[in-house]
C-alpha cells in the first residue's frame, strides 16, 4: 500500500503546489456564469416551485467547476509527465494498474470536490441555499469527479499533444457537459432535445446533484444513481484495460 | 544459481523497423555486463523490454526469475534502471523526487540511504534544489539515484556517462563497482569502450538488432592477439632488409611492425643495433576493445 500512498500523495502534492492556479482560478469562471446569468435571468424564471433560478443555477455551476477540474487534474497530468518523461517513473515502478487507476482518480476527485466547494462557499456569500440532503450532493459529486478523473486518464493516455488534449475536451467534455443540464431543467426544452439529454450520462450527474439541494429533480435520484454508478464502472474498466495492456504507454 | 536476467527469442518491431531479432542472452548474478553497440542498434530497445516499458512481439523475459508481464511487480522490484534520455518531475526537489521514488517500492523512511546515495553521487548540494535547477549532468546524477533507491539487485544503465563530466564519471564507476562487488548485478550500455573495457568482465555486441558477439571480455580482446604491432620511429630512417616483412604501415614517421609474440622484440632491436640503427621512439599497439568493435562491426558487413 505505500506505493499506493505514495503515488496518491504526490499526485495531490502536484496540484496543491500550484493551488492558485488549479483551485483558485478555475472558481472564476462558475462564478461570472453565475453573476451574469442571475443579472439577466433572475426576475424571470422560477424553475421548481419556489427555487428562484440564481439558486437553481449553483448546483449545476458547483457540479461544472467539480467535474471539469477533476478532468483537468487527470489528464494534464498524465500527458504533462507523458511528453516529459517522467511518466517513465511510474511505468518502471512496481505499483499494479489498479493502484495507478486508484490514485490517479482519488486525486481527481480531491481537486474537483476543492473547486466544488470554492464555488459554493462563494456562492453562498451572495445567496441562500437550501440543502436537503448533504449525503446525494457529497454522493454525487465525488461519483462525477471520479468519472471525469476517468475520462480524463483516458484523454490524457490517449493524446500524443496538448492539441489532441484540447480537441478532446471542447468536442466531447464540453458539449456533454453544456447540454447536461447545467444552466436549465430539461423540461424547458422541446421533446426531441430531452430524449437527447436523457442519453447524456453528465445529465444523471447534475440532476442527482441537485436532488440533495432542493428536493426535488427532473428524475428520480435513484435512476440517476444507478445510471451514473453503471458508467462508473464501464469507464474504470476501460481505463485499467488501456493501463494493463499499455495502450500508447508501453510500445 | 538463478541467471539476473534471462532472456529468450525477443522480437521486436517498429512499424517496418525490425528492432530486435531472436535475441537470447542470460545475464548471471553478479555480472558487470557491458551492452554494446552503434546507434540504433536495439541495446535500448532491449533494456526497456526487460523493464517492461516495451512490450516485445514474441518471446519473453526474465528478471530473477520473474517474467516481465506476467509477474511484472516482483520483476520491477527487483530491478533498477537509469533511463537514456533525461527525464524528471520539475515538480520536485531532488530530496523528494528520491523520497517519492522510494515509497513506489514500498519503502517507508529511506532517509538513511537516500543520504547516502546523494553523498555518493555528489549531490548534496543540490538535494534541496528544484530539479528544473539542476545542469544536464546533475540531472543525470539523479537519475542514477533514483534507480538506486530500492537497492535493486540488478542495475541497469543505459549511457549514464553521457553528458557528465570527467570526474563523476570516475566517482559514479566508483559507486557502481562497489555496488557489484556487494553483489548486484550491473548491465551497462556506453559508447566510450575503454569504460566498458576497464569494468566489464562480458560483453554482448549488437548489431541492427541481432547480438553478434558475446564472450568474456578477455576472451574477445585475446581474439584479436594477432593484431599486435610494434612503432618505431628510427635514425637513421630506414628499415633493415629482414625487418621489411613485417612491416605493415607507416604512420606519422613511424614504422608499424607487426609481430605475433612479445619474445619477437628482443631479436628485432638487436637486429637494429647491429645495423647501427638507433630507436628514438618505441610503441606497443595492443588490442584493445575498440580494434574488436571496429573489426566486428566491419566484418559482420560482408
Ligand atoms: N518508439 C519507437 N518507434 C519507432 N522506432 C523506434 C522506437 N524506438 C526505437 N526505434 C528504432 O529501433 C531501432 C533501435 O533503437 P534503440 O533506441 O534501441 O537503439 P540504441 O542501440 O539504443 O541506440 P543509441 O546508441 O543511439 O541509444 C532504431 O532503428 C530506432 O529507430
Ligand atoms: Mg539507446
Amino acid at each position: 500500500m505505500t506505493g499506493f500512498f505514495t503515488l496518491l500523495y504526490k499526485e495531490l502534492l502536484r496540484f496543491w503546489k500550484v493551488s492558485f492556479q488549479t483551485i483558485v482560478a478555475p472558481m472564476v469562471s462558475p462564478l461570472l456564469y453565475l453573476l451574469i446569468f442571475y443579472h439577466v435571468l433572475e426576475a424571470h424564471v422560477e424553475v421548481y416551485p419556489g427555487v428562484a433560478y440564481p439558486t437553481f443555477l449553483i448546483p449545476g455551476l458547483v457540479m461544472m467547476a467539480a467535474i471539469q477540474n477533476a478532468f483537468a487534474n487527470s489528464s494534464s497530468s498524465v500527458i504533462q509527465s507523458k511528453i516529459s518523461g517522467n511518466l517513465v517513473f511510474i511505468l518502471l515502478s512496481p505499483l499494479t494498474y489498479h493502484e495507478i487507476f486508484i490514485a490517479y482518480i482519488l486525486a481527481a476527485i480531491a481537486r474537483g470536490l476543492l473547486v466544488g466547494l470554492g464555488v459554493y462557499l462563494v456562492a453562498l456569500i451572495f445567496f441562500e441555499m437550501p440543502l436537503q440532503s448533504p449525503f446525494w450532493v457529497l454522493l454525487f459529486v465525488v461519483l462525477g469527479s471520479a468519472i471525469l478523473g476517468a475520462l480524463g486518464l483516458i484523454a490524457g493516455i490517449w493524446a500524443d499533444k496538448f492539441d489532441q488534449l484540447a480537441a478532446f475536451q471542447n468536442f466531447i467534455i464540453l458539449p456533454l457537459t453544456f447540454l447536461s443540464g447545467v444552466f436549465y431543467t430539461i423540461h424547458s426544452l422541446p421533446a426531441g432535445w430531452q430524449i437527447l439529454s436523457h442519453l447524456n450520462p453528465f445529465f444523471y450527474m447534475i440532476d442527482g446533484f441537485r436532488y440533495g439541494f432542493f428536493g426535488v429533480s427532473d428524475i428520480s435520484p435513484y435512476i440517476s444513481l444507478s445510471i451514473v454508478a453503471i458508467c462508473l464502472v464501464a469507464i474504470s474498466y476501460l481505463t485499467i484495460w488501456m493501463l494493463r495492456t499499455g495502450y500508447k504507454l508501453r510500445h | 544459481m538463478l541467471p539476473a536476467i534471462a532472456v529468450k527469442q525477443i522480437c521486436k518491431r517498429y512499424g517496418n523497423v525490425q528492432a530486435l531479432t531472436d535475441i537470447d542472452l542470460e545475464i548471471q548474478q553478479g555480472e558487470f555486463f557491458a551492452l554494446l553497440g552503434p546507434n540504433g542498434a536495439g541495446k535500448t530497445t532491449l533494456i526497456s523490454i526487460i523493464a517492461g516499458l516495451t512490450l516485445a512481439n514474441s518471446g519473453s523475459v526474465k528478471v530473477m526469475g520473474y517474467d516481465v508481464t506476467s509477474d511484472y511487480r516482483h520483476a520491477r522490484l527487483n530491478l533498477g534502471v537509469v533511463p537514456q534520455e533525461l527525464v524528471f518531475d520539475p515538480f520536485f526537489t531532488v530530496r523528494e523526487i528520491l523520497h517519492i521514488q522510494s515509497g513506489y517500492y514500498g519503502i517507508k523512511g529511506n532517509a538513511h540511504w537516500i543520504d547516502e546515495i546523494i553523498e555518493r553521487l555528489d549531490l548534496s548540494d543540490k538535494a534541496g534544489a528544484n530539479m528544473r535547477a539542476l545542469s544536464g549532468g546533475m540531472k543525470r546524477r539523479v537519475l542514477v539515484a533514483q534507480a538506486l533507491v530500492h537497492k535493486p539487485p540488478v542495475i541497469i544503465l543505459d549511457e549514464p556517462t553521457a553528458g557528465v563530466d570527467v570526474e563523476l564519471r570516475q566517482t559514479l564507476w566508483e559507486f557502481v563497482r562497489q555496488l557489484n562487488r556487494d553483489g548486484h548485478t550491473v548491465v551497462l550500455t556506453t559508447h566510450y569502450l575503454e569504460e566498458a573495457e576497464a569494468m566489464c568482465n562480458r560483453v554482448a555486441m549488437l548489431k541492427a538488432g541481432k547480438i553478434i558477439a558475446l564472450d568474456q571480455m578477455q576472451n574477445l580482446i585475446g581474439k584479436m592477439a594477432g593484431n599486435n604491432s610494434l612503432r618505431l620511429r628510427l635514425l637513421p630512417d630506414q628499415l633493415p632488409a629482414e625487418l621489411q616483412p613485417l612491416e605493415i604501415n607507416r604512420i606519422g614517421g613511424m614504422y608499424e611492425l607487426r609481430i605475433d609474440d612479445y619474445t619477437q622484440l628482443e631479436s628485432i632491436l638487436s637486429l637494429l643495433r647491429s645495423a647501427q640503427i638507433q630507436v628514438l621512439e618505441m610503441q606497443l599497439q595492443q588490442p584493445d576493445l575498440e580494434d574488436v568493435f571496429v573489426n566486428l562491426m566491419q566484418n559482420d558487413e560482408n
